[in-house]
C-alpha cells in the first residue's frame, strides 16, 4: 500500500481517537465557583475580547486576576482573541463581560473542542508527519508505526482533548523548530521555536538547547565571517518576533513587567499540589516548603536547574548536531521538571502519572483506554520494529520533545524486569487511588505515592540520557566498526 | 495448507486489529446512543422480571419486544449480569432509564458479544482460496480481516446508534464459514439459530433453502428439518409472535426512506404529482397531504402512481430474486455460488421489501466482503457497494457531536478499501472505471450540501427532509447499479468456473 494512505490512515485514527476523548468530561465540569482550565480558556476569550489590550494582565474592576487571571505569554492571549471572535458569531453568550462566567452548555463544549481540533490539525499533526517522514530512520513501514505511535501517545490526547488545553499548538510549534533546525532552515526554526516560547513560557524548558546547538553551530562556521553572520541573522529573527509577538505591551514599561510578574509567580511556593519533582518528593521527608525561606527555595532550585542542565548543553555547544540537540532537548527538560520553581504536572504531560489530575476531571475510561492502547501498541509494533534494528538508542528518535516515559526494548534482560515491574506498580496505584480509600492518617496517601513512583523514574531517566549524550562519540564509532 | 505465513504471526496481527478496534469501541462509550437503548433496556427489564408466557404481550412502554424467543432468552441471560451494575434497569416502568452504569453494561455487552464476530472472521479467513502476499498488508486474509472488524457500518450502527448486529452477523458469517469448509449440517444449525435471533433474515432464507436442497437434495434436508422444529419448540405463542415480529402496519417506507427503489418510486411519484399540477392536469385538492417526507411512520397513499401493497412488495421481491435461485439450482457453483445468491437475495430483499431500514444494506455489504478480496468484478461492486451503503448510514447519526466521528470512520475505511483492493487486484488496469469513480466522488458535494450548506439556508424551515431525501435517491442509484452488476456477475461468472472445475 503507497505511503500516502498509510499515513493519512494513521492521521485519521488519531483524529478519531482525539474527538471520542472530547465526547468526556472537562476539568472542573459542574463545579462551581472557581470551575477549570475550560473555563480558564474560556473566561480568556471573554477578558481578551472585551477589554483593551492594557488591561489584558492587569488587576482592574473588569478584570479579576484571581478569577483565572492570564498567565500564558501573549500568543495564548491572541489566540484566545481569534477564538472569541468566531465564538462571538455563534452566539454572544459565550464571551459576555461577567455574565459569562461559569458558562456551560453542550453546544458551547462542542466548539471549545472544535478550537483544539483546529488548531491540532492546523500546527501539530503537518509537523508530527513532516518529522516522521523526514526524520526517520528506516522504511517506509517503520515510518508510519512511528507516526502512529506518536499521534496516538495518551499524555497530549487525554490533556487537550479531556482536561482541555492547548498543549499541541506550542508542542507543534517547537517541533516546527526542531524540523527548521533538522532541515538546515535555521531562521525559520528560530522563528518558530520563538512562537512557541511566545505561546508558553513552559516551552523555556526547551530554549536552552536551541540555544547552544545554533551557538555551537555558528562557532563551527568560524566567529569572523559566515558564522557571525548568522549568528546576526539568528538573533535579528529572534528580537523582530518578540518585539512582534509584544509590540502592544512595549508603551508602557509597566506593561512587560506585569506581564513577566504573571508569567514568572515566584510569589507562589517551590511547588503546588503533588508533582513528581525533587521537591515535592523531598518534601515527604524533609519539610523544605516551610523549613527554608523564599529566597533560598528560589537559589536552591536555580542552582540545581542549572547544575543539571550545564553538561549535557556544554557538550552540546562543543558538539552541535542533531543526534546531540534531540537529547539534550530531553535533558533540557528532565531538569527543569525536576528541578525548577513552580512546576506543574502538566509539564511532563505523562499520561500515566497524571492519574489524580484525570481521575477528578472524570475522564478515569478515556485514561485507561488510552494508555492501554498505546502501550500496547508501542510494544506491538515497535517490538517487530526492534528485532531489526538494534540500537537502543535508536528510541531517542522517538523520544525527542514529548519527554514521556516509554518502555525500553532493551535486549537486557534486568531492564526488561524493570519495566514489568513499574507497568504493574502504574497499575496497581491506579487501581488503588480509585477504588480504595486511603487512610485517615495520610488523605493524600496515593496522589503521594504516584508522585514518587514517578519522579524515581524520571531521575533514572534523566541520569540515563545524559550519560548517553555525553558518552555518545565512542558508542557510536563502536558502532560503525561492528556494521 | 495454503497459508504462507507461520502461526503465530498470523495470530498477532488478528489480535491487534480486534483489540484496536474494541478500544475504538471503549472511547464510544459515551457517544449518542439513539431509542434502541431504551428499547434493549426495556427488553433486559420485561425478560427480568416476567414470565416467559408474558413477554410477548408486555407493553407498559412503546418499544415492544418484535425480535424472536432466541433473542428474549438472550436479553434474559443478559440480564442477570446486568444486575450487578444497576438494579433499576430491570424494573420495567423504568423508561428511559439511563444512568451511567446503565449506559456502561449495554455498551460493553455489545462490545463483548463481538467476540462471535472475531471468531467467524478467523473461520472466514481459513475459507479464502489462496493466501500468498509479498507483505501483510497485501495478504487478502489481512484485507478481509480489516474490511470485517473495521467495517464502518457495524462500529457505527452498533456501538454509536446501539443494536447488536456484531454478534448476529457473526453467527451468519460462522454459518457461510461451515457451508465453504463442507460441513452443511453446522452451517445449517447456525443459520436456524440466526434465524430464531432476528426474523429479518429471512431475506436470505431461500439462498439457504435453494442451496441446500439442490446440494443435498432428500436424504440431508430431514436432518436440515429437524433443528428447525428443536428450536421452535422455545417459541411460545406463535400468532402473538407473529403479529409482533411482522407489524406491517407501519409504511412503505421507513421515516428515513432507505435507498431503495420505493424512495426512487416515491420520488417519481412526487415529481409526477409536481408536474401535474403544474400543467393542470391534476386537481392539487384531490391528492392526499404530502405526509410521505414527513418524519412519522404511517401508511400513506401515493397520488400519481399506484399505491403499493405489502403484498405487491413481496411480489416484487420473489420476482427480483428468483432468476439468481433458479441459476443456483441449475448450475449450483459450489460455496461462492450460494454466497453470491446470497448476497443478490439480501439486495433484492433491499430494494424491493417492505418498510426497510437503511441498516439491512449490512446484509449485502458484509457477505460480499469475502467475495471481494478473491475476484476483481466483486471488488469493484464491493466498493460501489459499500462506499454508498455506508453513506446512506448517515442519517442514522444527526447530532453535530458525531459529525466529525462519522466522516473520519468513513474516510478511514473508505481509503483503507480502495487501496488495499487496488494493490491486491494491481494487474489488469483501474479497478474503477470514470463514471463510477465520479459517481462516488460525488458524495462528497452531497454531504457538504446536505450537512453543511443547506442547515444554514432558508429552506431548512420549510423543507426540513429535503436533504435526507436526496440522500436516499443518490444512494438509491449506486445500490440499484451494484444489484444489476452483482446479477450479470452470477448469470456470466458460472461459466468459466465451471472451466476450471473440469480442467
Amino acid at each position: 500500500m503507497e505511503n500516502w494512505s498509510l499515513f493519512s490512515l494513521c492521521v485519521l485514527l488519531g483524529l478519531t481517537s482525539r474527538w471520542a476523548v472530547s465526547f468526556h468530561s472537562y476539568s472542573g465540569a459542574g463545579k462551581p465557583p472557581m470551575f477549570g482550565d475550560y473555563e480558564a480558556q474560556r473566561h480568556w476569550q471573554e477578558v481578551t475580547y472585551n477589554l483593551p489590550v492594557h488591561e489584558w494582565y492587569f488587576n482592574t474592576t473588569n478584570n479579576d486576576l484571581n478569577y483565572w487571571g492570564l498567565d500564558y505569554p501573549p500568543l495564548t492571549a491572541y489566540h484566545s482573541l481569534v477564538c472569541a471572535y468566531v465564538a462571538k458569531l455563534l452566539n454572544p453568550e459565550w464571551v459576555e463581560l461577567h455574565a459569562s462566567r461559569g458558562y456551560e452548555s453542550h453546544s458551547h463544549k462542542l466548539f471549545m473542542r472544535a478550537t483544539v481540533l483546529f488548531t491540532d490539525i492546523l500546527i501539530y499533526i503537518p509537523a508530527v508527519l513532516l518529522y516522521c517522514f523526514y526524520f526517520c530512520d528506516g522504511f517506509s513501514k517503520q515510518k508510519v508505526a512511528t507516526a502512529l505511535c506518536i499521534l496516538l501517545y495518551p499524555g497530549l490526547i487525554l490533556i487537550d482533548y479531556g482536561h482541555f488545553q492547548y498543549n499541541s499548538v506550542s508542542l507543534g510549534l517547537a517541533l516546527w523548530g526542531i524540523l527548521g533546525l533538522g532541515l538546515g532552515w535555521d531562521l525559520f526554526g528560530s522563528l518558530a521555536f520563538t512562537l512557541a516560547l511566545n505561546y508558553k513560557q513552559m516551552e523555556l524548558y526547551h530554549s536552552l538547547p536551541f540555544f547552544c546547538y545554533l551557538l555551537g553551530k555558528c562557532i563551527k562556521q568560524g566567529l569572523i565571517g559566515r558564522g557571525f553572520f548568522q549568528l546576526a541573522k539568528i538573533s535579528l529573527t529572534v528580537l523582530v518576533t518578540f518585539a512582534l509577538c509584544w509590540m502592544p505591551f512595549l508603551s508602557d514599561p509597566k506593561q512587560p513587567l506585569q506581564v513577566l510578574h504573571r508569567l514568572f509567580p515566584f510569589g507562589r511556593g517551590l511547588f503546588e499540589d503533588k508533582v513528581a519533582n525533587t521537591w515535592c518528593s523531598l518534601n515527604v521527608l524533609i519539610k523544605i516548603k516551610t523549613l527554608l525561606s523564599r529566597e533560598t527555595q528560589l537559589f536552591l532550585s536555580f542552582a540545581l536547574t542549572l547544575l543539571f542542565i550545564l553538561p549535557s548543553s556544554l557538550k552540546l555547544l562543543s558538539k552541535p548536531n542533531l543526534w546531540q540537540f534531540k537529547l539534550a532537548l530531553v535533558n533540557s527538560s528532565l531538569a527543569f521538571f525536576l528541578f525548577s520553581f513552580q512546576v506543574h504536572e502538566k509539564s511532563i504531560l505523562l499520561a500515566a502519572f497524571m492519574l489524580p489530575l484525570l481521575v477528578k476531571d472524570g475522564l478515569l475510561l478515556p485514561y485507561v483506554v488510552t494508555s492501554l492502547a498505546f502501550l500496547f501498541l508501542s510494544l506491538y509494533l515497535l517490538s517487530a520494529l526492534e528485532r531489526s534494528t538494534e540500537e537502543e538508542l535508536r528510541l531517542g528518535i522517538y523520544r525527542k520533545l514529548t519527554r514521556h516515559w516509554l518502555p525500553k526494548l532493551n535486549l537486557s534482560r534486568i531492564i526488561k524486569w524493570k519495566f514489568w515491574f513499574s507497568l504493574v506498580a502504574m497499575a496497581a496505584l491506579s487501581f488503588t487511588s480509585v477504588w480504595l480509600e486511603p487512610p485517615a492518617k495520610f488523605p493524600d496517601l496515593f496522589p503521594v505515592l504516584v508522585s514518587i513512583l514517578s519522579f524515581l523514574h524520571f531521575l533514572g531517566f534523566i541520569i540515563y540520557f545524559n550519560l548517553v549524550q555525553l558518552m555518545e562519540p565512542q558508542r557510536k564509532k563502536s558502532q560503525k566498526k561492528t556494521n | 495448507t495454503v497459508m504462507a505465513a507461520p502461526v503465530t504471526n498470523d495470530q498477532s496481527w488478528f489480535f491487534a486489529l480486534a483489540l484496536g478496534v474494541s478500544f475504538l469501541k471503549c472511547l464510544l462509550i459515551n457517544a449518542y446512543h439513539s431509542t434502541d437503548f431504551e428499547v434493549h433496556r426495556n427488553w433486559l427489564a420485561l425478560t427480568h422480571s416476567l414470565p416467559a408466557a408474558q413477554w410477548y404481550y408486555e407493553a407498559t412502554s412503546e418499544w415492544t419486544l418484535d425480535y424472536p424467543p432466541l433473542f428474549a432468552w438472550f436479553e434474559y441471560g443478559l440480564s442477570h449480569i446486568a444486575r450487578f451494575f444497576d438494579k433499576e434497569m430491570l424494573v420495567v416502568q423504568n423508561l428511559n432509564y439511563a444512568s451511567p452504569a446503565t449506559i456502561l453494561f449495554q455498551r460493553l455487552s455489545v462490545i463483548v458479544a463481538d467476540v462471535v464476530f472475531f471468531y467467524a472472521v478467523k473461520e472466514c479467513c481459513k475459507c479464502l482460496r489462496e493466501d500468498k502476499g509479498k507483505y501483510l498488508l497485501g495478504k487478502p486474509s489481512f484485507i478481509l480481516t480489516v474490511l470485517l472488524l473495521w467495517n464502518f457500518g457495524l462500529i457505527i450502527v452498533d456501538h454509536i446508534h446501539f443494536q447488536y448486529n456484531g454478534f448476529l452477523f457473526g453467527v451468519l458469517l460462522l454459518s457461510i464459514a461451515r457451508h465453504f469448509q463442507n460441513r452443511h449440517f453446522e452451517g445449517a444449525l447456525l443459520f436456524s439459530i440466526l434465524l430464531n435471533l432476528k426474523h429479518i433474515y429471512l431475506y436470505i432464507a431461500p439462498a439457504y433453502g435453494i442451496y441446500l436442497l439442490r446440494c443435498f437434495c432428500f436424504t440431508q434436508s430431514n436432518i436440515y428439518a429437524s433443528p428447525e422444529s428443536r428450536i421452535n419448540k422455545l417459541s411460545i405463542d406463535l400468532p402473538q409472535v407473529l403479529s409482533r415480529l411482522f407489524p406491517f402496519k407501519r409504511g412503505l417506507c421507513h421515516a428515513y426512506w432507505a435507498p431503495n427503489i420505493w424512495a426512487l418510486y416515491n420520488i417519481a411519484d412526487k415529481a409526477f404529482s409536481i408536474l401535474g399540477v403544474k400543467f393542470k392536469l391534476l386537481d392539487i385538492n384531490k391528492l392526499p397531504k404530502a405526509s410521505m417526507t414527513g418524519g412519522l411512520v404511517q401508511e400513506f397513499q401515493h397520488s400519481v402512481l399506484p399505491s403499493v401493497s405489502p403484498l405487491a412488495t413481496l411480489v416484487c421481491t420473489v420476482l427480483s430474486i428468483l432468476p439468481a435461485l433458479f441459476r443456483i439450482w441449475h448450475r449450483p457453483n459450489g460455496a461462492r455460488g450460494f454466497l453470491r445468491c446470497l448476497v443478490i437475495c439480501a439486495l433484492g430483499s433491499f430494494m424491493f421489501g417492505w418498510h426497510v431500514h437503511e441498516k439491512a444494506i449490512l446484509m449485502a455489504i458484509l457477505p460480499l466482503s469475502l467475495l471481494a478480496v478473491e475476484s476483481r468484478e466483486d471488488a469493484r461492486i464491493f466498493l460501489i457497494l459499500s462506499i454508498t451503503g455506508h453513506y446512506s448510514l448517515f442519517p442514522l447519526l444527526f447530532t453535530t457531536q458525531e459529525l466529525p466521528i462519522k466522516i473520519l470512520l468513513l474516510l478511514l475505511f473508505t481509503i483503507f478499501s480502495l487501496t488495499s483492493l487496488k494493490t491486491l487486484f494491481r494487474s489488469g488496469g483501474a479497478l474503477l472505471n470514470p463514471l463510477e469513480a465520479t459517481y462516488l466522488l460525488g458524495l462528497i458535494p452531497l454531504e457538504l450540501i446536505c450537512e453543511f450548506v443547506y442547515p444554514l439556508t432558508v429552506w431548512q424551515k420549510t423543507f426540513p427532509f429535503l436533504p435526507l431525501m436526496l440522500t436516499s435517491i443518490y444512494c438509491a442509484l449506486g445500490v440499484t447499479y451494484a444489484f444489476i452488476r452483482l446479477y450479470i456477475s452470477l448469470l456470466t461468472c458460472s461459466d468459466s468456473t465451471k472451466k476450471i472445475k473440469t480442467q
